[in-house]
């Protein structure tokens, strides 16, 4: 498995086979959230720069964007995980996957942070 | 501006045990130790315990302190009796419409002195806190009155939910438990808590039954950890600030800088409880702003505070726009998800003809128009309150 990154607003990124990109939001990020509600999704086509807000999740005390890691088109949405939110939190590199990214330029990855180096950002 | 935020005594616990801490009014305070919706259901259904020692505390005492806060404040207090506590506005008589609401205020009047002097005291506003004492201490008569702001050499804690009064009591000797389980609402009184002094009253601001207790600071920690271990077995949570909004919204109780504003018509957002315009034997009282409020009194208010039931989980937050087929109605004051509901609801200011219960609105959260209906306030009444 192609190694994941971390952009440094707490989402993840995962190469996939077939030139994809899976994108979802890290651990930290919904323990820091906690109590969540709400979370908008965009719609499948959708194109996106990196750095742009691809959809919303809201915890009962504030509302937050998730912005996309990488530029690209949105080929696929997990469709079911607004309906269960606990999913993020249960298995957040796994089933709590956000939405599917046909990556622009598979270049762009290179530019975000791998695991020691995020682990380092959250730590600090 | 920045500066260092103030700490009150339970600061270290809180960081020891988990709490997310943040500058709230210029106190660092937990806004949550575990997750919001835990505790708030914890209170709901056991008990929760909070740090409220940011709220200022001050005492009034002295032969001429009775009159002089009759005379000061929005709610009548000539006739309050020891052990008393009662909900009132701070006035002044600034402003554009001759009065400006510089804070709403809990005021008790304690056991008098030895040789019978009446004491005081006041809870007011973290935000507030220093405008207020600020405009006191301006209408201090040259004598008989002193008067004394007590927050930073106290603690104040808040324990809250069916089981609160019965885990307080487990603390005392059977006199003072008899006491406190006896307290009639917004009553107060004297006991030993944990073996130490504490002024303990049945009030709250979570729509639970309840006591908030004040300690000297120096013993604050011994007495949250006390209440804390004897609570635990039967379910209780240390609470942050973030489940006393959810609690205190679904209660549908104002906060001071988001449903009353300096600027509020107190009858328009149901606080007319709290103003007494006339003497209890009849003639005009003479307390800042009184006549200005009169007026606003016999006027019908432009727009009037609602509540919001969302069918949905996506909050409306403050500033959000209500709308009616298309025309601009009012806007939210508060909003959250409300936990012991399942759904969002929001507090909001409306215009009259649309602030029937049962009006269909549309609130835009972010741009997106959310469909919601006015419903009676308050969202929650606790099942089976005490008589």
């Amino acid at each position: 498995m192609a190694e994941m990154k971390f952009a440094k607003s707490h989402e993840w990124v995962r190469p996939e086979a077939g030139g994809l990109a899976t994108v979802g939001i890290s651990k930290y990020a919904v323990e820091a959230l906690t109590d969540l509600v709400f979370m908008q999704l965009p719609p499948v086509g959708r194109k996106v720069k990196a750095g742009e807000s691809l959809g919303e999740i809201e915890s009962v005390k504030a509302v937050s964007d998730i912005y996309a890691p990488v530029s690209g088109e949105i080929v696929e949405v997990n469709s079911a995980l607004p309906n269960q939110l606990d999913t993020l939190g249960a298995d957040p590199y796994g089933a709590g996957w956000i939405v599917r990214i046909k990556p622009d330029d598979p270049a762009e990855l290179a530019g975000l942070l791998d695991q020691t180096a995020y682990d380092a950002l959250v730590k600090s | 501006m920045s500066t260092t935020p103030l700490r009150t005594p339970l600061a270290p616990w809180h960081e020891s045990h988990g709490g997310r801490m943040v500058d709230f009014a210029g106190w660092w305070m937990p806004v949550q130790y575990s997750s919001i919706v835990e505790e708030h259901l914890a209170t709901r259904q056991a008990v929760g315990m909070f740090d409220v020692s940011h709220m200022g505390r001050l005492a009034i005492e002295g032969p001429a302190a009775h009159g002089w806060l009759e005379s000061l404040l929005t709610r009548r207090v000539a006739d309050i009796a020891v052990g008393q506590a009662r909900y009132t506005l701070v006035t002044s008589n600034e402003g554009p419409t001759g009065v400006t609401i510089l804070d709403d205020a809990l005021v008790t009047r304690e056991a008098d002195a030895a040789d019978g002097t009446p004491r005081f005291a006041m809870v007011v506003n973290a935000s507030n806190r220093d405008r207020v004492v600020a405009w006191l201490r301006s209408r201090l008569p040259a004598a008989g009155v002193s008067f004394a702001d007590r927050t930073a050499e106290t603690a104040m804690i808040a324990v809250q939910g069916p089981l609160a009064v019965s885990t307080v009591c487990v603390l005392c000797g059977d006199d003072d438990a008899g006491r406190i389980s006896g307290l009639g609402n917004y009553r107060a009184t004297r006991a030993f808590v944990a073996g130490q002094p504490a002024a303990v009253s049945r009030t709250g601001y979570t729509g639970e039954d309840g006591v908030e207790v004040v300690v000297p600071a120096a013993v604050a920690q011994d007495v949250w950890q006390a209440i804390h271990d004897a609570g635990a077995p039967r379910g209780l949570k240390p609470c942050g600030l973030g489940a006393r909004d959810t609690l205190r919204l679904e209660a549908g109780m104002p906060l001071y800088g988001h449903e009353l504003t300096a600027s509020s018509d107190p009858f328009a957002i149901g606080l007319g409880l709290a103003v007494n315009l006339d003497a209890a034997g009849g003639g005009p009282r003479q307390f800042p702003g009184r006549d200005a409020l009169a007026r606003m009194k016999a006027a019908q208010p432009a727009r009037v505070r609602v509540g919001l039931a969302f069918d949905s989980k996506r909050a409306a937050r403050e500033g959000s726009p209500v709308v009616v087929a298309g025309r601009d109605v009012g806007s939210v004051t508060s909003g959250s998800l409300a936990p012991s509901l399942g759904h969002a609801v929001a507090m909001a200011l409306l215009d009259r003809e649309v602030a029937a219960a049962g009006t269909a609105v549309d609130v835009l959260i972010r741009d997106v128009p959310q469909a919601a209906k006015v419903v009676p306030l308050p969202f929650y009444k606790r099942p089976s309150p005490r008589g």
